[in-house]
């Protein structure tokens, strides 16, 4: 219990962190925001108004708290550039960023543990070996790169997929799948293959210890201590790891979605950074460290459900 | 016998191979990377374009070598802000402990929950565009990733044997620090430095892919991957020339930092 609470307030000081970042950031750093949505032929009646409307003239840590405040109630503000409610924004642009982060991250689960499995059981053999340079390659190809390639052999000369005209979730689900897996395996691919160098990793560790040289002087055969028991003590190393990836494939996501030209958060937030759009920029970057937050959290739960060795210990240091 | 270590060696082959191209694109370049030749444009690769034109006839492999540099320049910048200022953090809260390490830790420990990448564009967006700004932002967002690394082993070090004669010795701080610890985890820093630099190539890459931070008539590999898309059916190429110095720089710099983690093993 102990731990759980102190794992939350570490996770709380991320949220806080973040969001404290970007509203300093854009409060201390941007410049005034009346200036420039009037130009800077505005008379100063006119931009002292403005700034009253945008509650700019209030001091820094009111409107902090006044904006924490509003966000618990469900209100992000209003964007400066589209005249919209934040939260609106937001809403419309959900779908496809959630849809394609968790299709990339059952990518990464569906691909990532056999060929890990299957690599650490046949470790120095010849499939062994091309996986780990394939691997070695596959980590060193940013995704946007990836997602390029894959538009033009898959979109132009396959044409699977029509690149830049994303289809509506309306148009039924199968198109708007087929269009989102590109550009999801194109952020996965990197984290698959350090996925199978952990958990390869893991099993070569685990399956040097004395329980396993014991259960093979008893007759069990590989497969058997393989699956039975080596299996189940990587499972901890394995959750936790995957809880991380999902902050990178948030933040791939971001980039990913420009060069599929997905209506996402991360085009939001790129056309928010570009335009110094303050309330959008802080509500996205908040809502992505919340969900970051959310999975760091059920990753480590998950941990501790899996292994009560955790539980029992308070090892929460290590 | 000892077993190779590949890793390092094709590594440092495959870095050195690409260094000399990058360096080679500061002092020379096929063709000039701004002149445009109306006669060729859009052409494929020949032997008087290796990697082809652009639309304007502007020889890409020329363009590949100065955006290549200026990728390096601010990976390799962003590098030293963070090992210098990280390492300095790390070593006096790993060596001297106390409430300054706890508080720094706790928030170190509540940032890199975060991806790094997305408060740099934050911080550049602010900041203006322009390569120091990109610098700094990434510099400053990568410090935490070195000070945790590098604290742990300091942490490790402070307790040890040849770290207590030292202070029996009379040793200065300042010397046990820098001139008996720090070398002795020279090993585990130089690995961190290989991700941190291409976690910075990484970023580079993907902000100027974005637009955020650099201006358009600045060659950037990023901005020229951006630019290629609208010419994909047509130039094939481009893209591909610009994508593969970044593939190559990441591997080669991953190999040298794999090879070092299986050094002492």
């Amino acid at each position: 219990m102990r731990y759980t609470a102190k794992k939350i307030g570490t996770l709380l000081l991320t949220l806080v962190l973040v969001s404290l970042f970007v509203f300093l950031a854009f409060s201390l750093l941007s410049g005034d925001a009346a200036t420039r949505m009037l130009g800077t032929e505005a008379t100063p009646e006119r931009l002292a108004a403005l700034r009253a409307e945008l509650e700019l003239d209030k001091p820094l840590p009111v409107r902090y708290v006044d904006w924490i405040s509003n966000l618990l109630r469900g209100d992000m503000g209003t964007s400066y550039q589209y005249r919209l409610p934040v939260a609106q924004l937001v809403a419309e642009r959900l779908r496809p960023s959630l849809t394609m982060t968790v299709m990339a991250f059952a990518l990464i689960v569906l691909l990532s543990i056999p060929v890990g499995v299957v690599t650490a059981k046949y470790a120095g053999g010849w499939l062994d070996r091309t996986v780990t340079v394939l691997g070695q390659l596959l980590m060193s190809v940013p995704p946007f790169f990836t997602g390029i390639l894959f538009t033009y052999i898959f979109g132009l000369i396959l044409r699977l997929f029509v690149p830049g005209s994303f289809p509506a979730w309306e148009d039924g689900a199968a198109a708007y799948l087929g269009y989102l897996f590109f550009p999801a395996l194109a952020i996965a691919l990197p984290r698959v293959a350090m996925t199978v160098r952990l958990l390869r990793g893991c099993i070569l560790e685990e399956a040097q210890k004395d329980y396993v040289r014991t259960s093979m002087a008893r007759g069990r055969s590989r497969g058997d201590i393989l699956y039975r028991h080596v299996l189940k003590n990587t499972l901890v190393p394995l959750v936790t790891f995957l809880a991380m990836t999902v902050a990178e494939l948030v933040a791939g996501g971001v980039i990913i979605e420009q060069v599929f030209s997905i209506p996402g958060l991360g085009r939001l937030l790129i056309s928010g950074i570009s335009n110094r759009d303050a309330p959008v920029v802080q509500a996205v970057v908040t809502l992505v460290a919340f969900w970051v937050v959310v999975c760091n959290l059920a990753g480590d739960l998950l941990g501790r459900r899996i292994d009560p060795r955790l539980r029992n210990g308070e090892g929460g240091d290590a | 016998m000892k077993k190779r270590n590949y890793y390092l060696l094709f590594g440092a082959i495959l870095t050195a191979a690409v260094l000399a191209f990058i360096l080679l694109g500061y002092f020379w370049t096929p063709c000039d990377p701004m002149k445009m030749d109306g006669a060729a444009r859009s052409a494929a690769p020949s032997l008087r374009h290796l990697m082809g034109t652009d639309k304007f006839g502007r020889d890409i492999l020329s363009r590949v070598m100065k955006g290549a540099g200026a990728t390096f320049l601010v990976a390799f910048g962003t590098v030293v802000i963070g090992t210098v200022i990280g390492t300095l953090v790390g070593a006096l809260t790993g060596y001297f402990g106390g409430w300054l390490d706890e508080v720094l830790m706790r928030f170190n420990d509540a940032l890199s929950a975060f991806p790094g990448f997305l408060l740099a564009l934050v911080l550049v967006s602010v900041l203006g565009p322009g390569r120091r700004h990109l610098l700094l932002a990434l510099g400053i967002v990568f410090i935490p990733s070195y000070a945790r690394i590098v604290r742990t082993e300091f942490k490790r070090a402070s307790v040890q044997n040849y770290v207590k004669s030292a202070r029996l010795m009379g040793a200065s701080t300042f010397r046990i620090l820098f001139v008996h610890i720090l070398p002795n985890i020279l090993t585990v820093l130089l690995s961190a430095i290989t991700i941190g630099f291409n976690n910075a190539v990484l970023a580079e890459a993907a902000m100027s892919y974005l637009g955020i931070g650099v201006s358009p008539d600045e060659a950037s590999l990023g901005y020229m991957l951006s630019d290629s898309q609208a010419y994909l059916s047509t130039t094939p190429w481009y893209a591909l020339g610009a994508g593969l110095v970044i593939v190559l720089l990441i591997l080669g710099v991953g190999l040298i930092g794999e090879g070092l983690q299986r050094k002492d093993l």
